[in-house]
This record gives structure tokens, C-alpha cells and sequence, in this order.
């Protein structure tokens, strides 16, 4: 009997190449290519300018240039704004920029002229020679200036409001006005970004025999990808076939929508007739690509005695950067997602996303979220303080209890359906956290290491994340005449494993070797309806998919198996990649299955002249059935009802040091639930992962924009990312699996969960241990000490914190 | 300063994993790049560009250097390894490259070359290191997807392995 492979921690069969180096990257491709081509993009230097004139007369006199591209080069849609992919009846002045800038710029970094020449070197020299003539206009950068809106970033945009949102369940004003207790805190996130080692990078080649373009792009959505390359270069998108090959990680920032380069560089392809390939550089990601994260907010909460909440009342400023690709995404999560375990009995949001100088904003890992749970869980600290509760019990007040699932909170979630959460437990899920961190033996710990001189704090935070987003996913699995297993699912991979986790699910549903599947993602060729690898929903929507079908590809073996070995259907199992009769010898293997699946038999291979032995088919009827198809294969998509909710508790203490205020972390413990488990391994892998990302937004990451707009930090010298010695030296984790219902699987998403709670659970453990609030993230040695300065004063130190309005 | 137009080739003939590459390369060419798009030695990853995440990471005499700061042409008369030279010669995977198999010391597998010579070079110093030099063996290398703890337990593990090659 076949192992079940569903929930094992299967070895990952993807490192075998990428342990090798015959990973194959973007970069790595059409390299032995004699005709291939490089380009480099002439970037704004200025965050706010008016483009007077460009004068490249200097280029194409340069041994090795091939064409040079600006605005005025191009042509029909290319030369129209790129598009803005996720409208929002809200986002009543969305704006995009040009794949090539026209008139204006309106941030450092946005591309300007695209210098094609046979390497990058010639390429980027050619690009030092162009000569822009600016007049130079003051930029708005940070949410400060934008809401002060003495100046705007695009004339026609009012007080820099790009969009404006409301929601409401109850009547939060009235039920806080009416609360016995009040708070009001403010509460900031700077900017970070997803800074994946692999940057951006797209490769091109047009076949003038057949008019087909083939695009390679480290993408997390080729069908997104080919579908703004078909639209924008005015083919038919039948002649367009986009590949994502390896990935070197997404995190987000790999989404599409489309980038001016995903763009330039096919159309370049097609009209140089040369494969072009364009590998961004490490500043050019951080000036170029994406952010995210900046949001200040303003809390107002009522509650009672217990801590429970009665009325909540959230405005928040999200600043979205120069344009608005990607619409809305990321304050409506905030919005939605802010509300965590917890059920506020009255809850309004309303937000203002703003347009500055700076580089646009799409989601990044937790996206949204991060912020949505610093906001909530620093409310929740404040209310325990407030009351001199135990911080767990407040949460335990307003957790959502087990038997409350479905829980409807009334609002609308960013996939436009109700944000209904589907199942989970957080009462159990705090009481493995406390056990798992030593909450209750905290204190003594405390005091141990009081008495050494040494200062530490604890800190918890909770969340919900909405995982698997629709609308479909779609998977083809065909099984060969050889036995082994081919599936295709559209949605592309940066590391999560795909390979190895959607062949334990193959596996599994279809009664083969784990070793004769091979999973293929991310190629137009194979399967042109997808959406892609983003918001957690890989393994809930192709994990799915292909499980339907492979199903439906098990149903027609079990058909044909049947049919052949004279038995029912029913006394049929497959194992091993064997079909039998229960309790008899009488056995098939499905490769013989699958050739007499096609009546076209030449016997090409042993399963063929195998097949021979049998016989199936009506001679009376065509030997293609009518309703049937030649081949073993199964195709079927998942679309959900709506997403599945994912939540899981972090808890860490830190030590202070009194002298340098130095943040080292002593623990770091976390609870998830992602539902049922395909690969334990790949999903531990996954926690930490985010939580080293949780760690550096925390404790370093922040864009250091100067009041020009010009990013100070644009290089890995200085933005700062952990290295090994920032991350905690171990991860406590602890899994609680309550089944998603609205999959077959049961599962949810597990991509972003790590990185979601780390602002809010460090503020919190930092905030006990210094016994001031701590209410904006990250949070450097040189700030806590300024804080420890201006709260010098304060009576006594140790004491809880408390914002109380009067 | 105009910058000539055609520039002057040099010819270089890089020793890397045993074989000779005799390429053809202006004196500013990385040897990054070179390897990479020269040599067709792709396993060996960009990631910045001025020396700090370590995916370029390479054995230079047995050292580990970081290609993209280093020219082709200064590395003439080395004796260079890239990832795709770990390997044993009957192709299985060396007791660092196995290390992080059984430990899922990867994901995107992006960094991951920069990580295995680095380590490679590391435990031949020191071949028994304890979870503190471990830490510090990888503490120059950027990884953005492991959270490190992994790469960690892989380091310590590949020392395991290799004593038992002895």
C-alpha cells in the first residue's frame, strides 16, 4: 500500500537542480545566444520634474548600441498610460505612469529611455550619454506632506487623495460615546519593501516564422503578464506564450500590472527581430520596483470593564506612492483585516490613500496586514493596560469563540465578497502560545533578570489572514503511457516548493509514485487560464485544482481498468501506479491504461504491446465514444465560494540593554493554524522565513526617502536586511489544524502568516520591557534610547503605560 | 569623459571546476558576469552587485571571493569552483550540498550557491564547528527566504556528513 504523502515532510525535489546550480533563472536563459541583446533604462533622478527635452544623438553613435526607445518612439497602446489593473469605484483618481515617461516624472527611478546594445555594459554606457533637460518641480514625500497637500503630485489630483473608503458594521461612534472606557492612540509604519534576492528581470525572443513571441519573466503571474504584453503590443494573444521559469523569491513585488520593462523588452524582441533580455540591478529594484507599508492611523476605542470592545473607530492615511497600478489592495486588507481574532461589536474605518514622489506601492508579504495587526493588537495592549489586565485575557474577551463559525463581520473583503471568516479555534491556539512562550512563568523570568541588571518584555500578537483569494485556479494532470505523471497548473513558484507539494497531493488522489510526477507551473503553454502565486492562495487554489483533477483523470482510469480487467469499478483501488481488483491478482498498470486510452496503438513502448492483452471498446461504435476523448488525461478548476482564513498567535521576548538600548531576542514562539498540513516542512519553512522578514521591518527595514525624494538606503550597504545573526536562533512552533470547509482539502494559505504579527508583537514585548508605549515601527537602538530620554521624566518607569482621552 | 567606442578584448583563459574556458573579455568584465555569461556557468547568482549578499560567492584557490568584485582578467592564473564544481565527481551531491537537502537549509534556491561554496570553504577550515561558528560561518550572506534557522542546522549537518566520509 502506497504511503500517503498528504501531510509528510517530503524532501523538496526541486533542490536537486537548484543544489546543483542548474536552477534556471531569468538571467540564466538564452545566455549561449550569439544574437541576444541587453538593455539598461535611463532612470529620473529627480522625484518631481517636467521633462523639457531629451537629446540621445550621442547613443547610436556608440560602438555596440542597437536602438534607443523614448516616449516619442512609441507607438498605439504602448504610448497610452500602462494600465491600472484593479479599478475601485472608490479610487476616484487612480493614475498610472507611461511604460516610457512623457512630460513628467514623478519619481526617482521611473523609467524614462530604453537602450538596447549587445551587452549591458555598452548598454548602460549609452544611457549615461542620453541628456534630459528638467524643469524641476517640489515633490511630495511622506504621508505628512501629502495630507498638508500644500502641493500636489499630479495637477489633477486635489489634496494628493487618490481615493477615499469607508465602512462601517454598527454605529462605532455612538457605542464609544457611550462606553465606560475610552482610548485614542496613534499608531505609524514606515515603508519597507520585499527585496527578494533575485530581482526583476524579463527575456524576450520573436520567431518571425511562426509571428509567436515567447516571453520569460520572473513574474507571479504569466497569464497576467501575457495577457498586458498581447494588449499593449497589439497581438493576438494566441501569439503570445509567457514562461516563468525559476524564481528567485516575489514576496509580492513580482506581481503584475505590468512593469514599463515586461513591456519594453517584447516589443523591443519583436521589433529588433533579436531576443533582448533586461536584468534589473539592485538599486534599480529599490528605486523601481515597489514598497509598502507606509500608514499612519488614528485609533478611537470604547470598551468595558473586562476589556471587551464595544465600539471601534479607525482612520488611516496609506501612502500609495507616485501611481496606482495595483488599485487598492493593500489599505482595503488593512481595513478588513485589522479586526484579527477579535469581533468588535461596532466597528468604522474609513481611509484617504495618498499620491507622493515616491516609488508606487503593491503588497508585500501580509500586505496590508502587518499593519492592520500592529494597529489592533497595540489597542488591545493599551486596553490591558489600561485596565491592569493580563494582556491575554483581554484578547480572550474578544476572541470569536469556536462555535461562532462561520463568523460574518459585515464587511466587504478585498475579493469583493463578504468577509466571512470559515473556521478556526483562537481560544486554543492562545492556550498552546502561553504554553509554548511561558507566558504564566514570565514574571519570575523577569525578575531573575532583573536582578542581573538585565532588562527583558514580553509580547503576544494575534491575526486572521484571509488566504486563497479567487477567483480559480485551474490544473491538467495527464498520465503517460510510461505510468508517470505530468500536471500542469498555471500559477507560478518562487520557492514555495510547489513542485514537491502539488506532487503529494497528485500522489496521493491518484495512487501513484511520488517520484513518477512532475508538476510544471507557470507556463502559458500548458495551462492559459491562471491567476497567480500571490495573498497565500497557491496551495489553496492549484493544491485544489489539481486534486479535482487528478480525480478526474482516476475516474477515467478506473473506467477504462474496468472495462478491461471485466470488473466493476468499485472493486477497483490504484496503488503504486497499479490498478487491481480488490483481493484478486487481476491487475493493470495505469501506463497500460493510459494507451488504452488512445485507439491509435502503434506499440511505441512495452505498455503498449502490454496493452494488447486487453480489450476494450464497442466494435459496433467508433473507437472514439461519442461524449469521450483519446487520452488519460484530467482537467478542472477550483474556484471558492470566497477566501479561507488562516490565523495563528507569535509570541517573543526581548532583552533591552540599558546602556545602548540594543534589541535582542531571547524567544520567539509561534502558534498557526493553516488548516490541514500538505508538507509540515515547507510550511515551517514558510514561518520562518516570514518571520526574518517580520524581524527586519520591525527592527531595520525603513526607505529612507530625504525631503527631495531621493532614497538614501538604495543599496544592501544600506537597507537593512537580517542576516543570520539578526533572526531569533530558534522558532518554537506549534500547529493546530482546524480544516478550511470551503476546500476538498481542508487546507489555508501559510505564504505570508509569519511576517503579518512581528511589528505588533515586538512593540509589544519592547513597550513591557521599557515600560513606555512604543506606538511606531520599526524601532532602532537610537530611537528606543530617544524614547528612554523623553520619558526619563516619567514617575516611574516599570509602570504600565496608559492613554486615556479625557 | 566620452567612454571609446569599441573596446579592447583581452584573452582570458579561466580555470574553473577543473576545465579551461578561453574567453574573449574587456578588462571591466566582472568575473561574475563573466562565468555567468562567458563560461555559461549560470549557477553562480547576482544579487547586488557591490559585494555584500554573497550569492556570487565562488572558490578562488579554495577561498571563497565574491565574483561580482572581482575582474575576469585578474583571474588568470586561479584556480576557480563555482556551485555546479561541488558536485562529487559521480555526480552525487557533496556533503554540504546534501546537508541542505536534508535540512531544508532552501527555497528560492537563489542565494543558495553564494551559501554552499561559502560553507564548503568553511568547513574546510573548520570542520567541526558548534552552532555558534556555524552562525558565523554564514553571517556574511544574505538569504531572504529561510529565515537562516535551517542554514544553520544544514552547516552543522554537513559537518556530520563529512565525517562520515572520512
Amino acid at each position: 500500500m502506497t504511503t500517503k504523502l498528504f501531510g509528510a515532510k517530503v524532501p523538496r525535489v526541486e533542490d536537486q537542480r537548484f543544489l546543483r546550480g542548474q536552477g534556471r533563472y531569468v538571467d540564466d536563459l538564452l545566455t549561449d545566444d550569439p544574437r541576444l541583446l541587453h538593455a539598461a533604462v535611463l532612470r529620473s533622478p529627480h522625484a518631481h520634474a517636467r521633462i523639457v527635452d531629451i537629446d540621445v544623438s550621442d547613443v547610436l553613435d556608440l560602438d555596440g548600441v542597437v536602438a534607443v526607445w523614448t516616449w516619442e518612439d512609441l507607438t498605439g497602446p504602448m504610448a497610452e498610460p500602462l494600465p491600472l489593473l484593479i479599478p475601485h469605484p472608490t479610487l476616484t483618481h487612480g493614475r498610472t505612469q507611461y511604460a516610457l515617461a512623457r512630460e513628467e516624472v514623478n519619481y526617482v527611478g521611473e523609467a524614462i529611455a530604453f537602450v538596447v546594445a549587445v551587452d549591458r555594459y555598452v548598454a548602460e554606457d549609452a544611457v549615461a550619454r542620453i541628456r534630459v533637460d528638467y524643469e524641476h518641480l517640489q515633490p511630495v514625500v511622506g504621508i505628512a506632506a501629502a495630507r498638508a497637500a500644500e502641493r500636489t503630485v499630479h495637477d489633477d489630483v486635489p489634496d494628493n487623495v487618490g481615493a477615499r473608503m469607508e465602512q462601517e458594521n454598527g454605529d462605532a461612534r455612538a457605542a464609544i460615546a457611550a462606553a465606560p472606557h475610552t482610548l485614542t492612540l496613534d499608531l505609524d509604519i514606515e515603508r519597507s519593501a520585499c527585496t527578494p534576492m533575485e530581482g526583476r528581470g524579463t527575456v524576450a525572443r520573436w520567431d518571425p516564422d511562426t509571428s509567436r513571441l515567447t516571453v520569460w519573466s520572473s513574474t507571479q503571474t504569466s497569464t497576467g503578464v501575457r495577457g498586458c504584453v498581447a494588449a499593449k503590443l497589439g497581438l493576438d494573444l494566441a501569439k503570445v506564450d509567457v514562461i516563468t521559469p525559476d524564481v528567485g523569491g516575489g514576496f509580492g513585488v513580482k506581481v503584475v500590472h505590468p512593469w514599463p520593462e515586461e513591456l519594453l523588452v517584447p516589443l523591443a524582441a519583436k521589433t529588433l527581430g533579436r531576443p533582448v533580455k533586461y536584468t534589473e540591478d539592485r538599486r534599480e529594484h529599490f528605486i523601481s520596483s515597489a514598497h509598502e507599508r507606509a500608514q499612519e492611523h488614528h485609533v478611537e476605542v470604547g470598551f468595558d470593564d473586562e476589556g471587551r470592545v464595544l465600539g471601534l473607530d479607525v482612520e488611516f492615511w496609506h501612502d500609495h506612492g507616485a501611481y496606482t497600478p495595483y488599485g487598492l489592495i493593500v489599505p482595503i486588507i488593512t481595513s478588513t483585516q485589522l479586526l484579527g481574532p477579535y469581533k468588535p461589536q461596532n466597528y468604522r474605518v474609513v481611509f484617504e490613500s495618498l499620491y507622493t514622489n515616491t516609488v508606487i506601492v503593491t503588497p508585500y508579504r501580509g500586505a496590508g496586514r502587518p499593519q492592520g495587526c500592529f494597529v489592533m493588537e497595540r489597542t488591545m495592549d493599551a486596553i490591558a493596560a489600561y485596565l491592569g489586565k493580563d494582556r491575554t485575557e483581554v484578547r480572550s474577551a474578544n476572541f470569536i469563540q469556536p462555535d461562532e463559525f462561520p463568523y460574518e463581520h459585515g464587511l466587504i473583503f478585498q475579493d469583493g465578497r463578504e468577509l466571512t471568516y470559515d473556521s478556526g479555534d483562537y481560544p486554543a491556539s492562545l492556550a498552546k502560545l502561553k504554553e509554548l512562550v511561558g507566558w504564566d512563568e514570565f514574571e519570575d523570568f523577569r525578575a531573575e533578570m532583573a536582578a542581573q541588571g538585565r532588562r527583558v518584555g514580553i509580547g503576544l500578537a494575534c491575526y486572521v489572514e484571509g488566504t486563497g483569494v479567487g477567483p480559480y485556479e485551474g490544473a491538467h494532470v495527464h498520465i503517460e503511457t510510461s505510468g508517470k505523471v505530468k500536471v500542469a497548473t498555471g500559477l507560478t513558484t518562487q520557492g514555495q516548493g510547489h513542485q514537491t507539494a502539488f506532487a503529494q497531493i497528485v500522489a496521493d488522489t491518484l495512487g501513484v509514485r511520488f517520484e513518477d510526477v512532475e508538476v510544471t507551473t507557470g507556463d502559458t503553454r500548458k495551462m492559459p487560464y491562471a491567476v497567480g502565486t500571490f495573498a497565500s492562495r497557491a496551495a489553496v487554489m492549484s493544491g485544489s485544482a489539481i486534486h479535482l483533477a487528478a480525480l478526474r483523470a482516476k475516474e477515467k482510469a478506473l473506467r477504462i481498468a474496468a472495462e478491461a480487467l471485466e470488473a466493476s469499478e468499485e472493486d477497483l483501488e490504484i496503488a503504486d501506479g497499479v490498478v487491481s481488483v480488490k483481493g484478486t491478482d487481476a491487475s493493470i498498470d495505469l501506463g497500460t491504461v493510459a494507451v488504452l486510452s488512445n485507439p491509435l496503438r502503434y506499440a511505441f513502448d512495452e505498455a503498449s504491446k502490454a496493452a494488447t492483452q486487453f480489450s476494450v471498446g464497442d466494435p459496433g461504435k467508433p473507437p472514439v465514444a461519442e461524449g469521450d476523448e483519446p487520452g488519460l488525461e484530467g482537467k478542472d478548476f477550483y474556484s471558492p465560494p470566497r477566501s479561507t482564513f488562516a490565523n495563528g498567535m507569535h509570541a517573543v521576548i526581548v532583552e533591552t540593554d540599558p546602556d545602548t538600548a540594543e534589541i535582542t531576542i531571547l524567544k520567539y514562539a509561534v502558534v498557526h493554524d493553516c488548516g490541514h498540513l500538505i508538507n509540515p516542512m515547507i510550511v515551517e519553512g514558510q514561518i520562518h522565513g516570514g518571520v526574518a522578514q517580520g524581524v527586519g521591518g520591525a527592527l531595520y527595514e525603513r526607505m529612507a526617502y530625504d525631503e527631495s525624494g531621493q532614497l538614501l538606503n538604495a543599496s544592501f550597504m544600506d537597507f537593512l536586511m537580517p542576516y543570520v545573526t539578526e533572526v531569533p536562533t530558534s522558532i518554537d512552533i506549534d500547529h493546530l489544524e482546524t480544516p478550511s470547509p470551503l476546500n476538498p482539502l481542508g487546507i489555508k494559505g501559510a505564504g505570508e502568516a509569519g511576517v503579518i504579527p512581528s511589528a505588533a508583537v515586538f512593540a509589544a514585548a519592547i513597550e513591557d520591557a521599557e515600560g513606555f508605549p512604543i506606538t511606531a515601527m520599526p524601532i532602532s537602538p537610537s530611537e528606543l534610547f530617544e524614547l528612554r530620554l523623553a520619558h526619563a521624566d516619567e514617575p516611574d518607569p516599570t509602570e504600565a503605560p496608559t492613554r486615556s482621552t479625557p | 569623459m566620452s567612454i571609446p567606442g569599441a573596446e579592447q578584448l583581452h584573452d582570458v583563459r579561466l580555470h574553473v571546476n577543473g576545465s579551461v574556458h578561453e574567453v574573449q573579455v574587456p578588462a571591466r568584465r566582472l568575473l561574475s558576469d563573466a562565468l555567468r555569461h562567458d563560461c555559461g556557468l549560470t549557477g553562480t547568482h547576482v544579487g547586488c552587485e557591490h559585494g555584500v549578499c554573497g550569492a556570487c560567492t565562488i572558490l578562488v584557490d579554495g577561498r571563497p571571493v565574491r565574483s561580482c568584485l572581482m575582474l575576469a582578467v585578474s583571474a588568470v592564473d586561479a584556480e576557480i569552483t563555482t556551485v555546479e564544481g561541488l558536485t562529487e565527481d559521480d555526480g552525487s551531491l557533496s556533503p554540504v550540498q546534501q546537508a541542505f537537502s536534508d535540512c531544508h537549509g532552501l527555497q528560492c534556491g537563489f542565494c543558495t550557491p553564494g551559501f554552499l561554496t561559502t560553507i564548503t570553504a568553511g568547513l574546510a577550515d573548520n570542520p567541526d564547528p558548534s552552532e555558534e561558528e556555524a552562525r558565523e560561518m554564514i553571517a556574511g550572506n544574505l538569504c531572504r527566504c529561510t529565515g537562516y534557522q535551517n542554514i544553520v542546522k544544514s552547516v552543522l549537518r554537513a559537518a556530520e556528513l563529512g565525517k562520515g566520509d572520512e
